[in-house]
């Protein structure tokens, strides 16, 4: 072997210092592109964010926060004095219908989900869950059409004889109830299959029932995650745009008969923002007024889960 | 303690123990009440559908334009069409920039820096911001102001794309976070990059998770309305879109203007569109079955 010569070495070593520093330059420009693809996440928040405060903003320059926080009548699109800025109506629609929606869903979803985690045997439980999976994944305008053309004239006209007008909220709820099953089930039966099966096995040591265990042992230990389901099931009614656009009809009302029309945050915005919408009127601004609003009411649900889960979440060793 | 006690005590047991049972048969009643309503529930809607659209499902649907007019020369060409594309432009948007998100988050992020954790808090909110809000997004930002491109396909993708993509990250981020670190260890030890690690071992590795994923997330972008309604979608256009920039309409947008239509004919045919949409779906969440069994990894 022929020494080396100093040279030859430099050679080398200049070589080697090159491709390292090629390769952390690509490395380096990949870590680049992947942060800048997270960013894109953060810019569509602060999109969101920005576009709806902006517009807010000015409309609350013309309409007066009080008279839009506390005002009872909406009528943003009539003229003159009859035109009007108060949200109640559609908060109130927004919650009065979610509220029929968890009448059906907190019971039954709570039940079918103790049913799942507790009750069922594992074949019964691998034929029930599709179905409830099925229910999730039906796009909502289908359950927007079953609500004005199955639930209104057959079950509630038909079957139950209620005078409900055509558009009402009480079939827009229970449909937004059957909507909602599903996450409520799903969601509060994992937090109940996570709860160990020492607890039970200590129970039934005890010679407690199969009942008392999943009413006094479970349900208690998942409670924290229960909640969170039911909260997300509410968030989940207080974003649903179309079956209350198709069913519930689009009148902005207090009423507590859930025989007449209502209309929602959500399907408020629908109904009004089409394409053609001319921009930079006070017709526009409520779009965003009343979008600012109810991705403040989602905010500040997802948030109260978060807490939930985070404050009475019980750690199992 | 005398006989009579006795017996008395033992009464008193049978009838506790008959009072538990009585209430146990009742929450057994309560429990099948409610699966049985779920499916009740599943079975009407289904119903409903299928009787009143599966009489006008033919070929002549699939492929005539909606007439505002005649119910029996109407169809949904353009509605399907458009689905079509959106359904492609979504993926196109969200397959990269979803996957780049999760691996910047699972492999390169400290999580330790506050910037990192904003980012991760930020897409757990995003997910839970509701359709209509993106939808205004999409009318302020995208068909007007910075982008300005208009109620076209391409909108109409990217929107669906911005609504969609925070659930794709965080599927992606559950499947990369699957794959064990001896695998990123080894091809680490063998002198790899980090790039070439996650490329070559970790990615493909993920795979089944991210397809199965990406496709759900698909499914969900089809079925939406309202964001659609908000930015512009055209209602019953006679026309395909010809490019990007064209305007557009999908399935649900036309099922919405079918059930709108005072002529009860109409509404049947929002039915029947309903039926070819979730004939889409049931092919999609099929395709996502295969796929995850084809490449599904076990450790």
């Amino acid at each position: 072997m022929t020494p080396v010569t100093s040279t030859e070495r430099e050679r080398v070593r200049a070589d080697l210092v090159r491709a390292r520093s090629a390769r952390s330059a690509r490395e380096g420009l990949i870590k680049g592109i992947l942060v800048l693809a997270a960013l894109l996440s953060i810019a569509t928040t602060t999109a969101i964010v920005f576009t709806l405060l902006q517009q807010t903003l000015s409309f609350f320059g013309t309409v007066s926060p009080w008279d839009y926080f506390t005002g009872t009548k909406w009528t943003p699109l009539l003229a003159g004095d009859q035109q009007s800025f108060g949200v109640l109506p559609l908060l109130w629609g927004t919650f009065y219908l979610t509220g029929i929606g968890l009448l059906v869903a907190i019971p039954c979803g709570l039940l079918a989900a103790i049913y799942l985690s507790e009750f069922a045997k594992p074949r019964v439980r691998k034929a029930v869950k599709p179905i409830l999976e099925l229910l999730a994944g039906m796009p909502t305008i289908i359950f927007g059409y079953f609500a004005l053309t199955f639930v209104t004239p057959t079950i509630l006209r038909g079957l139950l004889g209620i005078p409900v007008k055509q558009f009402n909220g009480l079939s827009a709820g229970l449909v937004l109830g059957i909507l909602v099953i599903p996450t409520i089930a799903s969601v509060s039966e994992d937090a109940m299959r996570s709860v160990p099966s020492s607890l039970r096995e200590g129970a039934y040591g005890l010679g407690a029932g199969r009942l008392q265990v999943a009413l006094r042992v479970v349900f208690p230990a998942a409670l924290s995650g229960i909640v969170a389901a039911l909260i997300l099931g509410a968030s989940r009614a207080v974003g649903e745009t179309v079956i209350i656009l198709i069913a519930g009809g689009q009148e902005p009302s207090m009423t507590l008969n859930p025989t007449q029309s209502f209309q929602s945050m959500a399907s408020f915005i629908a109904a009004t923002a089409r394409g053609d919408i001319p921009q930079n009127t006070l017709k526009y601004e409520t779009i965003f007024v009343v979008g600012f609003t109810l991705f403040c009411v989602t905010l500040l649900l997802n948030g109260v889960s978060a807490k939930v889960v985070g404050r009475f979440r019980q750690v199992y060793e | 303690m005398t006989g009579a006690q006795i017996a008395a005590n033992a009464l008193e047991g049978i009838r506790h123990g008959e009072r538990k049972r009585l209430a146990a048969q009742l929450f057994n009643g309560l429990m099948y009440g409610a699966i049985g309503l779920a499916f009740l529930a599943l079975v009407a809607l289904i119903g409903q559908t299928a009787v009143k659209g599966l009489p006008g499902l033919s070929l002549q649907f699939l492929t005539n334009f909606p007439s505002r007019i005649n119910p029996s020369t109407s169809g949904a060409q353009s509605a399907i069409v458009g689905t079509v594309y959106l359904t492609l432009l979504t993926a196109v948007f969200v397959i990269p920039v979803g996957i780049a998100t999760a691996l910047y988050l699972e492999e390169y992020a400290d999580k330790t820096r506050w910037w990192n954790r904003l980012i991760e808090v930020n897409i757990q909110n995003l997910a839970a911001v509701p359709s209509v809000v993106y939808g205004i997004l999409g009318l302020a930002f995208i068909v007007r102001g910075p982008l300005g491109l208009g109620p076209v396909l391409l909108a109409g993708g990217l929107t669906l794309g911005l609504l969609v993509l925070p659930v794709v990250i965080i599927v992606a981020r559950e499947s990369i976070r699957a794959v064990p670190p001896s695998i990123r260890d080894g091809a680490l030890a063998l002198g790899a990059t980090k790039w070439q690690t996650v490329s070559r071992q970790v990615l493909p590795s993920a795979r089944a998770g991210i397809v199965t994923g990406v496709i759900l997330s698909l499914s969900r972008a089809i079925g939406e309305t309202a964001p659609l309604l908000v930015i512009g979608a055209a209602s019953s256009p006679r026309f395909n879109p010809s490019g990007l920039n064209d305007a557009f309409t999908a399935l649900p947008i036309q099922i919405f203007t079918w059930t709108q239509d005072p002529n009860p004919q109409f509404v049947d045919q929002a039915a029947t569109a309903s039926i070819v949409l979730l004939l889409i779906l049931l092919g999609m969440n099929g395709i996502a079955i295969v796929l995850r069994h084809r490449y599904e990894q076990r450790w």
